[in-house]
């Protein structure tokens, strides 16, 4: 039932400058599959998924050992231009970080910047990019209204339609619900189980209960390094490692 | 207690400070005022606007037309800004978001030490350097002229301009910027966009103060503007601003005469537009910062 592999890290190792923030990671990401990355603060989970869309060159003294691939070619070769992957591995932050232009515009921004002029083509894609992410009931009336007025939940959805109006293959959302209440938490869950029929999903996530209800596989990270990988309810029910047994019941972290 | 008296003194000494500035800033306000009332008694302020020219030592009747000093100053201003603008945003922008650390190393002082040339250096440069220039691409006799004023003019609002306008882009969240860059965005498109736009109150108060540089300079339209005295024809004829003036005939001017009252009056006028154009960069500023 595993599905295609979408993106592989092979024996990755990342430092800034000469800290070493992850170690040896191996790990498999399935095609319309949720994948958790689970772990305690500071384990290098936020660091791991943006490798997957060099999110890490913004940073000057970032250094990468070992290969990431995205449909077997590797993404961080120098003749690939960060740019397209980004296009094809969109994020979703922990923060919603609506731009501070209409919502209309946030929306557009990702197609215009991307040579789309076509005004029809434009509106079209944001209305359906809103309705994927089950935010046109609440927006259509005032989609020139600036984003910054909308509530927090309604940001993070509004960040999650500006993703998806470039259409990626593949979405990152590193802790998308953490400043989130949990009504929003549940509507972006119940999104994120939407979307992983279109697209492949790497979700990081503080919270246990969240990983075991929207994912299909979980890393568990611990100190850079991935602990444990598997099908979710195999790493909730029976997890092989001690370390990771601690950390799903709380005993530590 | 010991604490206590230290921190009244440090808070009076700051107070006192603070006090001292309004003072002065008052005080100049008085005088340019004392000294610029009595030319109402001899000029009504509809005259000074009517009159096409400032001619005080015409033999019959000498005229006090501020309005091509006005226009003169308005032009070389203005003509700075439209230099200055989008060369001064566009080196912010690289400096703060394109530019590898290596090149803002040696930019960032370079435009300090463009901050610190003398004006009357810049003057001597409009003489034998940017006017000849103008000579050779428009065929004329006479490069000292309004388009001189503002080059030089947008070379000394630069620096204010680069460093105000970078920090108001430093100051924009870097979730915009991820955002940007996430959605496939590259640098300049993020900083075009994104950065720009959410910085833009704190890049006009880098621009007004700019301005508020360019429109009190003296000594460099002084040199390359050609100082005539008719009204202004065009940017590429000879102007003579506020500023140079002042500078020229306040010191040959016969006291307590009209015309020294007069130009109480336009160094009164100058002081209004700084002032408001000051308090205007104050207010996009206070704007910038509470934004972020
Ligand atoms: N830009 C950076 N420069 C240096 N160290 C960093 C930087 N970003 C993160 N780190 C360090 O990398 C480690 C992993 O961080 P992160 O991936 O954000 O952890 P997590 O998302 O699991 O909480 C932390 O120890 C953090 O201090
Ligand atoms: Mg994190």
């Amino acid at each position: 039932m595993d599905n295609k592999i979408r993106m592989k890290a092979r024996d990755v190792n990342f430092y800034y400058g000469t800290a070493q923030i992850l170690n040896g990671i191996n790990l498999d990401i399935f095609a319309n599959n949720v994948t958790a990355i689970i772990g305690p603060s500071g384990c290098g989970k936020s660091t791991f998924i943006r490798l997957l869309n060099r999110m890490h060159e913004l940073v000057p003294n970032a250094r990468l050992e070992g290969s990431i691939t995205l449909d077997g070619s590797d993404i961080m070769a120098d003749a690939v231009d960060p740019v397209e992957i980004r296009r094809k591995v969109g994020m979703v932050f922990q923060k919603p970080n609506p731009f501070p232009k209409s919502i209309f515009e946030n929306i557009a921004y990702g197609l215009e910047i991307n040579g789309t002029r076509n005004k029809q083509f434009i509106e079209d894609k944001v209305v359906e990019s809103l309705k994927k992410a089950v935010l046109w009931h609440e927006v259509e009336k005032r989609l020139h209204d600036s984003a910054l007025r909308l509530s927090g939940g309604q940001q993070q959805r509004l960040c999650i339609a500006r993703c998806l109006a470039i259409e990626p293959e593949v979405i990152l959302f590193d802790e998308p619900c953490a400043s989130l209440d949990p009504i929003s938490t549940h509507k972006v869950e119940e999104l994120i189980l939407e979307l992983k029929k279109v697209y492949t999903i790497v979700i990081v996530t503080h919270n246990m209960q969240q990983a075991a209800r929207v994912s299909d596989h979980t890393g568990f990270f611990y100190m850079g390094k991935l602990v444990e990988f598997g099908r979710t309810e195999d790493i909730f029910t029976r997890p092989r490692e001690k370390r990771t047994e601690d950390y799903i019941t709380g005993r530590f972290g | 207690m010991n604490r206590r008296i230290k921190e009244k003194i440090i808070e009076g000494f700051f107070f006192l400070n603070g006090i001292i500035v309004i003072g002065i800033l008052v005080g100049i306000f008085v005088i340019l005022v004392r000294n610029a009332w009595p030319a109402f008694h001899d000029v009504s302020i509809g005259d000074m606007i009517r009159w096409p020219n400032w001619n005080p030592d015409a033999y019959t009747t000498p005229t006090y037309g501020v309005l091509p000093m006005l226009m003169s100053t308005l032009m070389v201003t203005l003509g700075s800004l439209a230099v200055a603008v989008p060369v001064g945003i566009g080196a912010a922008a690289y400096l703060s978001d394109v530019a590898s650390p290596r090149v803002r190393e040696i930019a960032k002082p370079v435009v300090e030490i463009l901050a610190g040339i003398p004006s009357v250096v810049l003057g001597f440069l409009g003489i034998v350097l940017v006017g000849p220039m103008i000579c050779k691409l428009t065929g004329r006799y006479n490069g000292l002229n309004a388009v001189n004023g503002s080059i030089l003019l947008a070379v000394m609002a630069l620096p204010t301009i680069i460093s105000l306008s970078e920090d108001a882009l430093g100051s924009v969240p870097r979730s915009y910027e991820e955002a940007s860059l996430a959605l496939g965005a590259n640098k300049w498109q993020t900083v075009i966009n994104v950065k720009i736009p959410a910085a833009a109150s704190g890049i006009l108060a880098a621009c007004m103060l700019g301005m508020g540089r360019a429109i009190g300079e003296t000594m460099t339209v002084l040199m390359a503007t050609g100082n005539a005295a008719e009204f202004p024809g065009s940017f590429l004829g000879p102007v003579k601003t506020m500023t140079a003036t002042i500078a020229i005939e306040l010191g040959e001017v016969a006291y307590h005469t009209t015309h020294y009252y007069m130009l109480f009056v336009v160094g009164l006028m100058l002081f209004i537009i700084t002032f408001f154009i000051n308090l205007a960069a104050d207010v996009f500023f206070h704007k910038h910062t509470r934004a972020h």
